[in-house]
């Protein structure tokens, strides 16, 4: 029970170690970029699950409820969000600069070239 | 307005920040850029003095009361953090406009936009420092993130983009470590407020999320302010962002990151809890010491000037956690006023690289050759920030070092205290093989150098002449900071 009942903190672990592990096992820069945003999502996932109260309702005042749910994680995360379409949003811009730059977005490749180039 | 000098202190920069996208390219988006800066700089003054005259003060957001609201906290070592940011952000604002931006990568309709990243990293970093507010501390240091990931990418090589790149990835790891650390405190205690988190933890310290919020966070912060071994983003970046953006950032941003750490282990988490519990400083000692040795020597092999500074940057800041381990008042002295004294030096030494750069249009060593005879006042200020880099008496790093040995005889360390002086000898010779080639080889056939102009001297000698001032007079330097470090330790003396 212990263990399902955490189900969605599992889900949080799991995601989070897949996208990190993208991030640093991939050599495609646009599939760093989509590790890291499953690992920044996971984050998200975390926090939604913390404001849940067993038997809360929805946090609107209503005559009925006794227990809500905590809203303050739900809007912390709002701004996380927002932060993390910016962090991917600027990734993929700097992606698109690179491959203007030097043709090609493998990371292996972009060091060959730089180690090709005067220091 | 003077009660509101919290706030201001956030909002000036920030609201300049689109006004200079909307401003015309040249001198008026400048302009603005450089009054704010300034103003900044005034109010971070201000605020110090008030702090030492009146001790710390608190100002609540829109009138919200503590827990609720967002709190703005002043303490000594805010108002000192806040006097080194604006301070440096004041002076790489000065630094002459048309220079700069020829250094860009930007078409010219381009250039606001510049200003507007540097503003709001300038944003970022002092809403960081002023906040009392956990969760505030991730939203401003992904601000100040975004922005310099940014500034770095406007070098002229392309090996800037990748740079760019390569600290978006870290720095974002980095930040959502110290997200996720916030978080799982938040779950513990049930409130944001730094103060009302240290009054709280303790009664939850034994759990495991605990412990891991304190894992998280040591990570996060330690790949933001490039602890050996999570340095791998900072040379690169250092080395590639256009030379103004390397000055601002190689003396503010890591040392944002090293306030954010001070203020989760010493604050909010306590020195019991951090020191005794997790033993937090038997992992920093190693670590810091490695990192200054290898990092110097890597230092010493570098071709590129900017390069070799940038390594000599990740072997200062393992000189200002070694002060951290140490767990003293003297070392955490130590720590608070190299923040200060090494803004000061690496201020000094990358804006004397931009005017060589500026002037040779490259920074690799060999093609300084000469260049201390064709540009004497450069290379004068260029030389006062190598010495005082090295820690030669009568400059500002001499101040922080003797005290960070001082540190380590107290506690009877003295292999570490002999370290420390084996590897300032390896400052000596990564900076003699600058001087030397700058001095006495002779300068290539046809190669005209001329001395940098008026508008990138006067900034850059400013901060020379600060690194001797605060060599000598060090009431501002060290006095706060030892102030800073006894509020920190509390009650442990």
């Amino acid at each position: 029970m212990q263990i399902l009942g955490h189900f969605n903190y599992w889900i949080f672990i799991v995601l989070m170690m897949c996208g990190f592990y993208m991030v640093i096992a991939s050599d495609n820069l646009i599939k760093k970029l989509v590790g890291l945003s499953i690992f920044q999502t996971s984050v998200f996932i975390l926090y939604i699950s913390m404001g849940k109260i067993i038997g809360g309702t929805a946090p609107i005042v209503i005559d009925k409820a006794a227990v809500y749910s905590n809203p303050l994680p739900h809007v912390l995360i709002l701004t996380a969000i927002v932060v993390g379409v910016a962090t991917t949003s600027l990734g993929l811009a700097l992606v698109v600069r690179i491959q203007e730059a030097y043709g090609t977005i493998e990371a292996d490749e972009i060091l060959a070239q730089d180690r090709d180039d005067s220091p | 307005m003077i009660a509101h000098l919290p706030a201001l202190q956030v909002v000036i920069p920030l609201i300049s920040a689109p006004l200079c996208a909307l401003l015309p390219a040249g001198r008026p988006a400048w302009l603005a850029a450089m009054a704010a800066s300034w103003l900044a700089f005034l109010i971070a003054a201000l605020l110090l003095y008030q702090v030492l005259a009146h001790g710390p003060i608190s100002y609540l957001m829109g009138g919200w009361p503590i827990p609720w609201g967002i709190e703005y906290r002043v303490d000594a070592l805010n108002a000192y953090m806040l006097l080194i940011v604006a301070a440096i952000g004041a002076a790489v604002a000065s630094f002459g406009r048309t220079i700069v931006e020829q250094r860009l990568s930007l078409p010219l309709n381009k250039h606001p936009w510049f200003y507007t990243a540097y503003l709001l990293c300038l944003t970022g970093l002092l809403g960081i420092t002023v906040t009392g507010d956990a969760f505030n501390v991730f939203v401003f240091l992904e601000i100040s993130a975004l922005s310099s990931y940014v500034l770095i990418s406007v070098g002229r090589d392309r090996r800037a983009l990748v740079a760019a790149y390569q600290y978006l990835i870290m720095g974002t790891v980095g930040a959502t470590f110290i997200l996720i650390g916030i978080g799982l405190l938040y779950v513990m205690t049930g409130t944001l407020n730094m103060g009302d988190l240290a009054a709280r933890l303790p009664a939850v310290s034994g759990t495991r999320t605990v412990r891991a919020a304190f894992a998280f966070l040591t990570v996060g912060t330690a790949i933001k302010l490039a602890l050996f071994p999570l340095h791998l983003w900072l040379p690169n970046a250092y080395a590639y962002a256009p030379s103004p953006v390397t000055a601002f950032l190689a003396a503010t941003a890591t040392k944002v990151a090293i306030y954010v750490m001070l203020r989760f282990f010493f604050t909010v988490f306590g020195v019991k809890f951090s020191f005794e519990t997790m033993q937090l400083d038997k992992i920093l000692l190693p670590l810091s010491l490695v990192g200054i040795a290898s990092a110097s020597l890597v230092a010493i092999f570098q071709t590129n000037v900017k390069r070799m500074l940038a390594y000599s940057s990740v072997a200062q800041i393992g000189y200002m956690m070694l002060g951290v381990s140490l767990v003293s008042v003297t070392g955490l002295t130590a720590s608070i006023s190299h923040l200060f004294n090494h803004a000061l030096m690496k201020g000094t030494l990358f804006m004397a690289l931009g005017c060589v750069s500026y002037r040779v249009g490259a920074t690799r060593l060999e093609r300084m050759a000469g260049v201390g005879r064709s540009m004497p006042w450069t290379m004068g200020a260029f030389v006062i920030g190598g010495l005082s880099l090295i820690g030669v008496p009568l400059t500002a790093g001499f101040v922080s070092k003797w005290y960070l040995i001082v540190g380590a005889l107290e506690k009877g360390w003295w292999p570490v205290a002999a370290l420390v002086l084996a590897t300032s000898l390896l400052a000596v010779i990564y900076i003699g093989r600058v001087v030397e080639v700058a001095y006495f080889k002779p300068a290539p056939e046809g190669q005209r150098v001329e001395e940098a102009p008026l508008a990138l001297l006067v900034p850059t000698w400013a901060l020379a002449l600060a690194n001797l001032y605060f060599g000598l007079e060090t009431s501002l330097n060290v006095g706060v900071a030892r102030l800073a470090a006894q509020g920190l330790l509390g009650a442990t003396p």
